[in-house]
């Protein structure tokens, strides 16, 4: 189960923040969270929006080992 | 809240001077402190609260790498930065950072420097509650112009 967090504006549209969801691969959790929600799992494939793995930022695809958290981080807006 | 001793990410208020007077005390070395306190404005009632969300263990260690780099940049002897995040109200501080160095120059231009990037690039996301709902604020272009000063 990767642990899924969401960020600003995407938590907004999602109606959520935290969720568990089972997927061995990035692309795998993307396709699972667009059967349940097509127009966030668009969003989360939009412009700027970068994805954490473990706290740290990946490019691309990527597997996803048991208890991974995976973030979906919007443009950062500064403090 | 977070594992950088000189970076703390609070959602509670805090006193500006209280920490400008524990980062001064107990040098005999630092010539200079430099200091900056930025406090969450009304925008003449646009704004009642300000919402600032941050990923911990993911913003307090970009803050933290940024930090390391603006100490060596401006070999200063120390940092502190305390960001607030949660919902702040006008008039509340959200940012403080001190700067300690051998001479003022350095204290200052590291400070104006590592705020900067904090108004610019750090990972916050926020969200400005109004009279007339809510919306997320994106860095200005001066922000951004503020921040290439120092590429």
């Amino acid at each position: 189960m990767a642990r899924v967090l969401l960020f600003g504006r995407l938590a907004d549209q999602a109606g959520w923040r935290e969720r568990s969801v089972e997927a061995g691969s990035l692309a795998s959790l993307r396709q699972a969270l667009a059967a349940a929600d097509p127009d966030l799992a668009e969003a989360l494939g939009g412009p700027g929006v970068q994805v954490a793995i473990d706290k740290a930022i990946v490019r691309g695809e990527a597997t996803l080992a048991a208890a991974t958290e995976v973030a979906f981080l919007p443009p950062m807006s500064g403090g | 809240m977070t594992a950088f001793p000189s970076i703390s990410l609070t959602a509670h208020s805090f006193e500006p001077g209280v920490l400008l007077t524990n980062f001064c005390a107990g040098r005999d070395e630092t010539g200079a402190v430099a200091s900056f306190v930025g406090l969450a404005r009304a925008e003449h009632g646009r704004a009642t609260v300000l919402e600032l969300e941050a990923y911990p263990g993911f913003t307090d260690a970009a803050i933290a790498r940024f930090a390391e780099e603006a100490k060596a940049r401006f070999d200063l002897h120390d940092y502190r930065i305390v960001h607030r995040i949660g919902r702040i109200a006008p008039g509340e501080a959200i940012v403080f950072v001190a700067t300690a160095a051998g001479h003022r120059r350095a204290a200052f231009e590291a400070c104006d420097f590592l705020m900067d990037w904090l108004k610019s690039r750090a990972p916050f996301w926020k969200k400005e509650h109004g009279p007339d709902g809510d919306r997320w604020i994106e860095p200005t272009a001066q922000d951004r112009t503020d921040a290439e000063r120092w590429d």
